[in-house]
């Protein structure tokens, strides 16, 4: 098992198409620094518009502000890039014709697909790594660390410099997760095709589709809205919120709704699972004709 | 119209200037200070952190709020129309308006109206303690930055008119957050403390431990 | 021990749908075999060799191979099985070498450098070692493919149409390296093949399908024996010629005609007198076509096919 995970990783890394995810992130990370560099006062005195009355002392334009608007712009992409992989993976060899080489190795299929899967989580993992390092690390050092000011839709939430940290940690580690259901959607898909056009499509439709449904404010969408995957993607601001004391203080080290977290992640891993057991029974039964 | 009847009705009001200008004298001991003191903010749609503040003030109405390496969000202006912009008008009309009763010391009610048109105050209510020459409440109106309160209590600092805590409190109804500014979706139901924060009113609070007074420091810091 | 069967089939049934893609075949391959599967494109060659690899689930049937049933002793079967199936099986974005070492360790081997120059020298490739494979030819590749079967050094290796999409130096070099495999290395092999003659040089052993069942198997030997023989022979006037043969010596030897020739089966040697009594008899021959039988039998079933096809077209 060990040696087929190595065999999975090695030949993820072998391709040039994993480094395109790489350099997307890192470019598209260093195009919102440059513009935020430039023009980040603007962006600031935006956000205060919405507050007239008020005024912002400080280096509000930290790097962990900066962070947090990479992430909600980037996050959104970041999907993509793991679909780029995992819905590969059992496709793209397929197309090649190395499947039925693969399936012929004293190997089962439960084992293969399952160092399949576990190597694209690791390649997800590393995604999110080099997401870190370049929009919290690089704008850590570019913007500065200081409180963090966030505008919720109806409320602004001011966290002191030294209780944001652990918080990304936190966020990054839920992207995580998420991105693995992400990865086991297309992973699943990449099962049925001989090439991965097919699967990536198919993913991205199926995101597209269900965040469609979830923004809908329809009561019969409404109801299925806690079941779908998309709704819980976005749930790593939960890390952003903090409780408040009586007097209206917020109390470090606090989350809002912690609970709304964990039910995220128990969906979202409820998914992963279900995602990958649904691969494993189809794939063990299937008939390779590629 | 309304203005112009409340200025009428002011004119036959007794002349308060002796006691702003003694008031004045007070303050005026002090040159400058730099004060450290705890910062809480509670405004219905702000949740901030309690944090410590460095205050740095010079005449005659220089002053400066810096919360220690953070972000400090504050009604504008407000904090810096202190009682010093209102006193050292120069050239304004002072009005009794009663008497009543702050925190249990008898005060006197004065209203202060600048003579100038282009100042940014339009009035201050100022609740003096006559016997001990401290402002204990003052009402605040100004052209930019709308109508707070001011509560003040004293404490060792006293003798400088100086007060341990200030309490700014003003009306935070006009103030709303548009959706999707943040590109935030988040729905309503998230703010579950929406009940508790609505229709109150913001109040910002210093609680000053110490204060150095006289002393000097760089005029930099108000740059 | 010696042992006796590699591969032994029974009754293996695959069905997609309504399509009965193989239909009750049962064969038998032994130890030393070079097994020629002969059959047209679509015949169920490549559905029963994906069977014999897991690839495919029969819908029916037995498979042992080394004498243990397939469904339960996977494992130990697929470490002595090498095999080619189509197009070579190998990742364009690795280098010859890199693709032979990673198929290794698939494998639970761990060759060294120079065993695994050796595999690549074995097939040709020296020199092209560190080249990234989506530089190679298409021959190169399915040698290389080859190679990586071969690098466990497997008892069985399985080549399904091995040649496709070769040139012909390229199936040359195909067919001597089966040769090489089978006489030097003592590897048992199955190879499959809609050419005749490809399977003819290099089979000891031969079956051909045909829509799913088998139409014959046997031995080389006795399949391309030169005394069964099938001559297939056109004249100006078939008529006359046919009431000459049977009043002659030659009658024994004839066979039903087929779409006007007369055809007859009789030992290769004899072609020349034949010819040359029919020269004296003055009958003005068009065309000898000497077949041997398997040839003759597998156009049948080609032809047959083609009829098929121009109908369904």
């Amino acid at each position: 098992m060990w040696k087929l995970l190595q065999i999975e990783l090695y030949k993820i890394f072998k391709r040039p198409r994993t480094y395109i995810a790489f350099g997307t992130i890192a470019s598209l990370i260093m195009i919102v620094q440059f513009g935020l560099k430039l023009d980040g006062k603007e962006y600031v005195d935006f956000m205060l518009s919405t507050i007239p009355g008020f005024e912002l002392g400080g280096n509000v334009l930290n790097g962990y502000l900066v962070c947090y608007i990479t992430l909600m712009m980037l996050l959104i992409n970041v999907p993509l890039l793991v679909t780029i992989i995992s819905a590969d993976m059992i496709s793209g060899e397929a197309n090649i014709g190395t499947l039925r080489f693969l399936l012929a190795k004293p190997y089962s299929r439960a084992q293969l697909i399952i160092a399949k899967f576990l190597a694209t989580v690791i390649y997800t993992f590393l995604l999110l790594v080099w997401l870190a390092l370049f929009a919290l690390l690089l704008n850590m050092l570019l913007f500065g660390v200081s409180d963090m000011v966030i505008f919720k839709s109806s409320y602004i939430v001011v966290i002191k410099s030294n209780d944001v940290f652990w918080r990304y940690l936190g966020a990054f580690g839920f992207a995580f997760i998420a991105m693995t259901t992400v990865a086991a959607v297309g992973f699943l898909l990449s099962i049925f095709a001989e090439n991965s056009i097919g699967p990536i499509v198919g993913t991205m439709s199926i995101i597209v589709f269900f965040t469609v449904i979830s923004t809908l404010n329809i009561p019969l969408y409404s109801a299925i809205k806690p079941y779908l995957f998309v709704t819980h993607m976005n749930n790593w601001k939960e890390f952003f919120d903090e409780k408040v004391d009586l007097n209206n203080s917020t109390i470090s080290g606090t989350i809002q709704n912690p609970q709304r977290i964990i039910n995220s992640v128990l969906v979202l891993l409820g998914h992963t699972v279900g995602l990958l057991a649904v691969a494993v029974f189809i794939f063990k039964r299937k008939d390779v004709l590629s | 119209m309304f203005l112009l009847l409340g200025f009428s009705t002011f004119a036959d009001a007794q002349d308060m200037a002796p006691l702003v200008n003694k008031l004045k004298a007070k303050l005026d001991q002090v040159n400058d200070y730099q004060a450290t003191g705890v910062l809480k903010t509670d405004i219905a749609f702000i949740k901030a952190p309690v944090s410590r503040v460095k205050v740095y003030f010079k005449k005659p109405n220089r002053f400066r709020l810096v919360k220690d390496g953070g972000i400090s969000i504050l009604p504008k202006g407000g904090l810096s129309v202190t009682l010093n912009n209102v006193i050292d008008l120069g050239n304004f009309v002072a009005l009794a308006a009663g008497d009543a009763t702050v925190d249990g010391f008898a005060v006197k009610i004065v209203k202060v109206l600048p003579g100038d048109d282009a100042n940014d105050l339009v009035l201050a209510t100022l609740y003096i303690d006559e016997k001990n020459l401290l402002v204990r409440k003052a009402n605040i109106t100004t052209r930019e930055n709308g109508t707070y309160d001011i509560g003040l209590t004293y404490g060792k600092f006293s003798s400088y008119g100086l007060a341990d805590k200030v309490v700014f409190s003003f009306n935070t109804k006009n103030y709303k957050l548009p959706k999707g500014v943040t590109l935030e979706f988040d729905d309503e139901a998230k703010t579950t403390d929406a009940e508790k924060l609505k229709n109150k009113k913001g109040r910002v609070e210093i609680s000053y431990d110490n204060y150095v007074i006289n002393k000097g420091f760089d005029d930099n810091i108000f740059k | 021990m010696p042992m006796q069967h590699i591969i032994q089939v029974t009754g293996l049934t695959k069905q997609f749908n309504n399509l009965t893609a193989v239909n009750n075949l049962s064969f038998t391959v032994n130890e030393g075999d070079v097994y020629g599967f002969l059959g047209q494109n679509g015949a169920g060659k490549s559905t029963t060799l994906r069977m014999l690899l897991t690839l495919i689930a029969p819908t029916a049937g037995n498979i042992e191979l080394f004498g243990l049933p397939l469904n339960t002793h996977r494992r130990e079967i697929m470490q002595q099985t090498g095999a080619v199936i189509e197009k070579p099986d190998v990742y364009k974005y690795l280098t010859a070498y890199e693709n032979l070492q990673l198929f290794a360790k698939l494998s639970g081997i761990k060759p060294t450098t120079q065993q695994l120059m050796e595999q690549l020298d074995m097939v040709g490739l020296n020199g092209r070692e560190h080249d990234k494979v989506k530089t190679f030819s298409q021959g190169m590749k399915q040698r290389l493919g080859i190679a990586t079967a071969l690098v466990h050094n497997p008892k069985l290796i399985v080549l399904d149409e091995p040649t496709n999409g070769l040139d012909p130096q390229g199936i040359a070099d195909i067919r001597n390296l089966i040769l090489h495999l089978s006489r030097e290395r003592k590897k048992t092999i199955v190879v499959s093949s809609h050419l005749l003659n490809e399977i003819e040089q290099v089979a000891t052993r031969v079956i051909i399908i045909d829509k799913g069942k088998k139409v014959i198997e046997g031995s080389a030997a006795e399949l391309f024996d030169p005394s069964q023989t099938v001559l297939e022979l056109d004249t100006l006037n078939n008529e006359a010629a046919l009431i000459l043969l049977r009043q002659s010596q030659w009658a024994q030897f004839l066979q039903p005609r087929r779409s006007g020739t007369l055809i007859l089966k009789l030992n290769r040697t004899v072609i020349p007198q034949l010819h040359t009594w029919l020269v004296q008899q003055g009958v003005q021959v068009m065309q000898v076509q000497p077949r041997h039988s398997l040839e003759d039998l597998f156009l049948q079933v080609t032809s047959g096919k083609q009829h098929v096809e121009a109908f369904t077209n």
